[in-house]
């Protein structure tokens, strides 16, 4: 039997390899992945719920798969962490509320369907800030998920407990969801690769939602191949969702296997440095653009005015979508139920169900929302958010025609403690900062790691951006960086966390 | 129970002495499609509770919605029958409102973009006046679930001790078809809205886009109405009375709501904008939802949808394919059948027009058929207070029953109980006929006895009867048919009789 510790630093596609080849066994990898979190969880609290016998089933069936000679998918058999915002069907899934504490949904996700026909076994689902509302799921009603770089700060949010679970070596493979942020800023402060791919990209239907035209589920990992090997598999077409698109994925698996800026034009936002950021995330970041030029890429600055609007078009939109989406709590058909005692009206029933099951952040939210979109406010501020909306969206238009990415820094600062931010919204919302514009225009954006903050020793997330449908230029430059740092670095970064 | 206090009415005349009233339309129809508007769920009423719903129409989370495009369709074809003009591009909107019938608390619907809007639709009144009624908007949206309060007096929340939720309705596609104000009907205002209502049953109907059953909820009706002084501009505040779901409650609502406002203005009182529900028993409405405090809808466009954008190709295709519209159908049917423009609003308001060109396609004739459906169906479904559509007999029935008149297989009465016997669920004509032993006696023998005996045991009448009283036969017909419990045919019994008696007919 192979060691389980050298199991769980393989990367999904060695993993996949191994499995295919009779190295390793599907079932054998699930146990190293459930020693791995029955014996770290503890401390990191990545997980909400682990489903150990379904895992197992699923890697037994991979196995029995193999032994019939059947063909296998190209993860068929890898660990994944699943956010616990995608129904599963038999496993709980919570979002991270107490509203829907003990909900057992009826049907899988489109993403959990796809995952499971391409063989993938689902470990359990990974802790995030309620309704993926934070940066830093500290939002959780569950309590907080612990960054394996050092466990009194954030991991991120609100896919916290996915990116934790890759750093902390729990899953090769995880899925977020990114509203604003939520897949790329944990990525950034874990040190691991997160997509947010073309809005319409992936489907939405099962993907419990927070803001709908701005939520987009997409893959975590910890190289940009295996980002890429996860993104084939949950991308495409699904009719359950109006808003997916119908064209064919486009070739990421293909770009991230060849990467290269050759002859690219890079974009560097002018907008994107200032005050609110960290000297040791600039510097990275500055480096990284040295490296992209060294790399053979010609780096132009570029002007988005726009962007300095886009917290705030974005605090008016995904609040009021939110207002809207989180109305059916209502405690009638399913999840939490607070004083029914034959006494009390449907209404107090709703009424006091809420108070008892949304947290402080969603209350703000909603409370924002509702105000947002109400009669003689709604030009004011959803109709005004919607033109700003639009003018980023040309702010791109423009950047695109004259480069072929753009990069940033994925969020102004490393990793802050937790409970630093947790009284002050605002300084929370900072997190957001580079990574909203991309919500807002619907486009494709990667963060990856580009080194550690020389002031506190931690990671630090580049960022890339590429148009619409064009999410394979992400791999294509995600891969030549990664390969570039690797080669200076001599190792992936992540070795530099400390054990845990 | 909530006290229902009666207020003074005004005589309707003296209301409209002062008065003229405006009044608005709000028709809701519930699609007849197979499924759903956002999920495959079937439509199929009076199914178990429950079981005809799925993730999308619970509003479970992370569900979302996809567009049926049957239900496009026919709020097209409904738009262009209407003489709208149709969207090139619209989008649905969110109307955010809480009811524990409504899964996601929020209704998929539309808000300043409708799929159809700008027409109008020509209704004809009782006297063959045609009057123009102009459309707002037609546009689409979802049904809710359905409550049922239990433990309370008459189903009603108040006093209940619980409510049952039932969803298989929500979801089920509505078209609201919403009118311009109506103003210059004066004293018809009332007739007008019962023949708006009517002739858009008819609409829908012939569109084949909704059977349109009033009585079943897949149309209702709210009525908006106010008052304003002769020779104002200006509207005065109106009221809504909800969910007046017949063609008389159409008319019996605004009517009464004329005398209300009349009697309210009259004492120096103001009208309050408020919901009103319309009680069948008396035809009075009563105080519902101050409008005042009406909630804010929030409405936005529905994000989990993607415009819809028909292509005018499409939209010139359904127009294309349109069916004769009512109005025109009913002239020429009213020159083919020759009947007055009176009784062929009779024949509208009965519902009867389908029925009886169906029944004519079937090969009865035009008389015969309208003599059913107006006469012994009609009655029926009034007594069972449903529309004739809803009765379990079809016009190839009453087309196999005329033909066996005709045939001379039947006659009149025993025509009746054979439509009874299917409108009993005893089966087709024919086998009603069967079971029940319904033929007219033909058999000459059996009829020769039976006469010879009418004659012996009535040698009185028989006497008067050779003695050149041949009127005097129709007692002993009367006996004939009695001993044949009615099956035999009058006409060949009396020439039988006059035959046994050696009388000249």
């Amino acid at each position: 039997m192979t060691d389980q510790n050298h199991i769980i630093k393989l990367t999904a596609a060695e993993i996949a390899e191994n499995i295919a080849s009779g190295v390793l066994t599907a079932v054998e990898v699930t146990e190293a992945h459930l020693a791995r979190i029955e014996a770290v969880d503890e401390k990191v609290h990545a997980f909400l719920h682990v489903d150990r016998e379904g895992a197992l089933a699923q890697a037994r069936a991979v196995d029995e798969k193999r032994a019939r000679g059947e063909k296998l998918g190209p993860l068929a058999g890898v660990p994944l962490a699943l956010k616990d915002i995608f129904t599963t069907e038999g496993v709980p899934t919570t979002v991270g509320s107490k509203i829907l504490e003990g909900w057992i949904p009826p049907y899988d996700a489109t993403v959990t369907k796809r995952l499971k026909a391409a063989d993938v076994v689902i470990l359990g689902k990974t802790n995030m800030d309620e309704f993926a509302m934070g940066s830093s799921t500290e939002n959780s009603a569950y309590g907080p998920t612990g960054n394996p770089w050092d466990l009194t700060r954030i991991p991120g949010g609100s896919g916290g407990g996915s990116s934790a679970s890759l750093a902390s070596y729990e899953a090769p493979l995880a899925i977020g969801t990114d509203t604003g942020g939520s897949i790329r800023q944990p990525a950034a402060v874990t040190g691991t690769v997160g997509v947010k791919p073309t809005y319409g990209g992936v489907s939405r239907y099962g993907m419990v939602a927070f803001s709908s035209s701005l939520d987009q589920g997409g893959p975590c990992a910890r190289t940009v191949l295996d980002a890429a090997l996860l993104h084939e598999v949950i991308a495409g077409h699904d009719p359950l969702d109006s808003t997916s698109i119908d064209a064919p994925v486009p070739a990421v698996v293909e770009a991230a296997r060849n990467g290269s800026v050759q002859g690219m034009r890079v974009g560097v936002v002018k907008q994107f440095r200032g005050e609110h950021y960290q000297a040791g995330v600039m510097q990275r970041f500055d480096e990284s653009v040295e490296l992209l030029k060294s790399l053979g890429a010609e780096v132009v600055e570029i002007d988005c005015p726009s962007f300095d609007l886009g917290l705030s078009a974005y605090y008016l939109i995904a609040p009021s979508e939110c207002s809207s989406n989180l109305a059916r709590f209502d405690a009638m058909r399913y999840g939490l139920r607070v004083g029914d005692d034959g006494t009390k009206s449907a209404e107090d029933v709703t009424a006091l169900t809420r108070e008892a099951g949304f947290g402080d952040e969603v209350k703000r939210r909603v409370m924002l929302g509702t105000y947002a979109l109400s009669s003689g406010y709604y030009d004011a501020y959803y109709g005004s958010a919607q033109k700003v909306r639009t003018l980023i969206t040309r702010d791109f238009e423009k950047a695109f025609e004259q480069v072929d990415v753009i990069v940033s820094p994925t969020t102004p600062t490393t990793a802050f403690p937790i409970g630093e931010r947790a009284d002050d919204p605002m300084a929370m919302y900072l997190a957001d900062l580079c990574t909203i514009p991309t919500n807002l225009a619907g486009n494709a954006a990667m963060s990856l790691p580009c080194g550690l903050a020389p002031e506190d020793g931690l990671p630090v997330g580049l960022q890339i951006i590429a148009p619409a449908m064009k999410d394979d230029r992400l791999y294509k430059v995600g891969a030549a960086v990664e390969a570039a740092f690797m080669e200076k670095w001599g190792h992936p970064l992540l070795e530099e966390a400390p054990s845990l | 129970m909530t006290v229902t206090t009666t207020p003074d009415l005004v005589p309707y005349e003296d209301a409209l002495a002062t008065y003229d009233p405006v009044m608005g339309l709000e028709v809701h129809v519930e699609l007849g499609t197979k499924t759903k508007m956002f999920c495959g769920c079937s439509t199929t009423l009076g199914a178990d509770a429950n079981t005809q719903t799925c993730p999308t129409c619970l509003g479970l989370p992370g569900a979302l919605p996809v567009v049926n495009e049957i239900g496009v369709e026919s709020a097209i074809k409904i738009g262009l029958a209407l003489h709208c003009e149709i969207a090139e591009w619209c989008r649905f909107a969110r109307k955010n409102y809480f009811y524990p019938d409504m899964p996601k608390n929020f209704q998929t619907s539309q808000y300043d973009e409708p799929i159809a809007f700008n027409g109008y639709l020509d209704v004809q009144l009782e006297d063959g006046e045609v009057f123009r009624v102009e459309i707002e908007r037609a546009h689409m949206e979802e049904d809710t679930g359905k409550s049922l309060h239990v433990g309370g007096a008459t189903g009603r929340i108040h006093g209940a001790s619980h409510s049952l939720l039932d969803y298989n309705r929500a979801g089920i596609p509505l078209i609201e078809i919403v009118t311009k104000p109506i103003e210059g009907a004066g004293e018809r205002a009332p007739e007008v809205a019962k023949a708006y209502v009517a002739e858009l049953r008819e609409l829908i109907k012939a569109l084949g886009v909704s059977e349109a059953r009033m009585e079943q909820g897949q149309m209702r009706c709210d009525v908006n109405l106010s008052l304003r002084p002769h020779g104002r501009q200006k509207f005065g505040t109106r009221s809504e009375t909800k969910n007046v779901n017949s063609l008389r409650s159409v008319e019996r609502a605004a009517r009464y709501e004329i005398q209300r406002h009349a009697a309210v203005l009259g004492a120096g009182g103001t009208i309050i904008q408020e919901t009103r529900h319309f009680h069948e028993e008396d035809g009075s409405t009563t105080s519902g939802r101050v409008k005042e405090e009406a909630e804010d809808y929030r409405y936005f466009p529905e994000p989990d949808l993607v415009p819809v954008a028909p292509s005018r190709e499409w939209v010139e295709a359904l127009r294309a394919e349109l069916p004769e519209l009512p109005l025109a159908q009913r002239n020429r049917l009213r020159e083919e059948w020759g009947v007055s423009a009176h009784d062929m609003q009779s024949i509208l308001n009965a519902g009867a027009i389908g029925p009886i060109v169906a029944t004519i396609n079937a090969g009865a004739d035009a008389v015969s058929a309208r003599k059913w459906w107006m006469g012994e169906l009609a009655r029926n479904a009034n007594e069972q207070a449903v529309d004739l559509g809803s009765l379990p007999i079809t016009p190839e029935h009453v087309a196999r029953v005329s033909a066996l008149v005709t045939a001379g297989e039947l006659n009149d009465k025993l025509a009746r109980q054979v439509i009874d016997g299917v409108l009993k669920g005893e089966g087709t004509p024919d086998e009603v006929v069967e079971k029940r032993g319904l033929k007219v006696v033909s058999d000459e023998g059996a009829l020769t006895a039976a006469v010879e005996e009418a004659i012996a045991g009535n040698p009185a009448i028989a006497d008067k009867i050779r003695g050149g009283k041949v009127a005097a036969a129709g007692a002993l017909v009367g006996a004939v048919m009695k001993a044949t419990r009615g099956q035999a045919d009058a006409a060949r019994v009396k020439e039988l009789i006059l035959e046994q008696l050696g009388v000249e007919g």
